[in-house]
């Protein structure tokens, strides 16, 4: 019998790895948002200098860990493994960074809940004794993302309001067996929930019901009650997702409406960006958590957070031949 | 695990719920207002052809001949503008009204091209190009077949 399972879903770092270090990289649009402060590097173009985005987000992805790593204070050659993910096809941005980086890598997809599901797994790696460092990363890029998943960057195309705006950049952390900084305490593993939604310019809608089953998973395995976080975090679900994440919620029971906040909506000023309903992308979560968040912590500010991450797992394909979107809600708690 | 026959009509009732749920919720965009701007938007390059057309008919050109010069030239305008990055941005504020051929085309075309330059001239752009207008290409000849087919049929 297991014995780090907590209920279903859920399991419980005996020995919590702790966050030694962190990197975010962001674009200018991000860079002109409310948390730009909290961001370690702000970039000044969307091409970080090289001839194309895809290029350029490999770079800034490395970037980002490099940044972790250093600020960790050890060596790239102790760490044991290297997960990262993002949301191109085959992750090439992740595998071309590993490259780089000459760490044992772990390619992971989770579209936007690479975070947490790679913080996650990277947690269960050090908790389990089968490392004692482990780097984390995952990028996200405004032109890649829509030159994959919908039109070509100069199209004539007027966006839905529905419709979120990929965040440009990558977020990276280093979880240690040992060491000072924030713990990653539980983590709940989501199932794909799809409740038949269609429409790829409404992410948030399809994604809801995922952050809402890992959440009800996760408060059922804990016996926690949702108040004693001081945020519950969920990914990208912008403004149309998180109102029906909160009813979803309610429905069930939990009322979230006091704690909740979404990444999406944080990294740009809904109003006067141009970003319909808030912030997507593997790197939205990533940084706001990595950089913003834990900060926030470290200032005294948040002590304990339940940090829900969705993806869509949605490919360019499926929603041409008229599939229905799954969503996956990957949930990961930080205590200081 | 196989289903049950009460857990499949389950899902299918709570996919009925969550779904009408969402449609509720969801923002509804400002018909009334993209009606009007893509109306005049739309309207307004029509009428900078007009112009154009005009000044080609004004030096003695019939209006099939000044037609060729006057396509090249929206052609070129929406290109250029698409090239400097501002046809996506006026397609943000006029909608359907920056959809109006021949800018329109033209602007899908250079903005595929545009996209995909950096993957070879013959499996990049060459032939990604027309990955926007190519269904514009396909069904607007399609439609002329059929309407020349009812052309046909009704003088026979």
């Amino acid at each position: 019998m297991a014995s780090k399972k907590i209920g279903q879903a859920t399991r419980k770092f005996t020995n919590p790895p702790i966050i030694i270090g962190t990197g975010t990289v962001v674009g200018p649009m991000e860079g002109r948002g409310p948390l730009a402060g909290d961001f370690d590097v702000v970039l000044p173009d969307l091409t970080c200098g090289e001839k194309t985005a895809e290029k350029g987000e490999r770079k800034f992805l490395e970037q980002a860990a490099q940044i972790a790593i250093e600020r960790s204070g050890i060596s790239k050659d102790i760490v044991d493994y290297y997960i990262a993910g993002d949301l191109l096809n085959q992750i090439i941005s992740a595998s071309f960074s590993a490259r780089q980086l000459a760490i044992p890598f772990l390619g992971v997809y989770g579209a936007c809940s690479t975070c947490a599901m790679g913080t996650a797994l990277g947690g269960m790696i050090i908790d389990g004794g089968f490392a004692d460092y482990v780097l984390v990363a995952c990028s996200s890029h405004y032109q890649t993302a829509e030159r994959q998943f919908r039109y070509p960057i100069e199209l004539n195309v007027q966006h839905k309001p529905t419709s979120q705006y990929t965040v440009t950049g990558a977020g990276s952390l280093v979880l240690a067996s040992s060491g000072n900084g924030a713990r990653v305490t539980w983590a709940t593993t989501g199932k794909v929930i799809d409740l038949g939604i269609k429409d790829p310019c409404n992410l948030g809608a399809a994604m809801a019901p995922a952050a809402a089953d890992t959440l009800l998973r996760h408060v059922a395995d804990t016996g926690q009650d949702p108040d004693t976080y001081d945020l519950i975090l969920t990914g990208d679900l912008g403004r149309v997702g998180s109102e029906l994440f909160r009813e979803l919620a309610k429905d069930a029971g939990l009322d979230v409406g006091n704690n909740h906040n979404d990444c999406g909506l944080m990294i740009f000023d809904c109003k006067t960006q141009r970003v319909g309903a808030g912030g997507s992308g593997c790197a939205c979560p990533a940084v706001v958590t990595f950089g913003h968040v834990l900060r926030e912590m470290e200032r005294g500010k948040l002590n304990k957070i339940l940090l829900i991450a969705t993806g869509a797992l949605l490919s360019p394909l499926s929603s041409q031949q008229g599939e229905t979107i799954p969503g996956i809600g990957h949930a990961i708690v930080i205590e200081w | 695990m196989p289903e049950t026959i009460q857990e499949v009509q389950e899902q299918t009732r709570r996919q009925k719920v969550y779904q009408q749920l969402v449609a509720e919720r969801k923002p509804k965009p400002p018909y009334l207002r993209n009606f009007l701007v893509a109306f005049m938007t739309g309207g307004g390059i029509c009428a900078i052809g007009q112009v154009v057309l005009g000044i080609f008919m004004e030096r003695g050109q019939d209006i099939s001949a000044a037609s060729a010069p006057t396509l090249a030239i929206m052609i070129f305008l929406g290109i250029v503008l698409t090239a400097f990055g501002i046809y996506d941005e006026f397609a943000e504020f006029a909608g359907a009204g920056a959809a109006v051929p021949i800018t329109g085309f033209a602007n899908t075309i250079a903005a595929s091209a545009i996209d995909f330059k950096h993957e070879g001239w013959v499996l990049g752009m060459g032939s990604k190009m027309f990955i926007i207008a190519g269904p514009v290409i396909v069904y607007g000849i399609l439609s002329g077949v059929f309407a020349a087919f009812i052309k046909f049929i009704t003088r026979l």
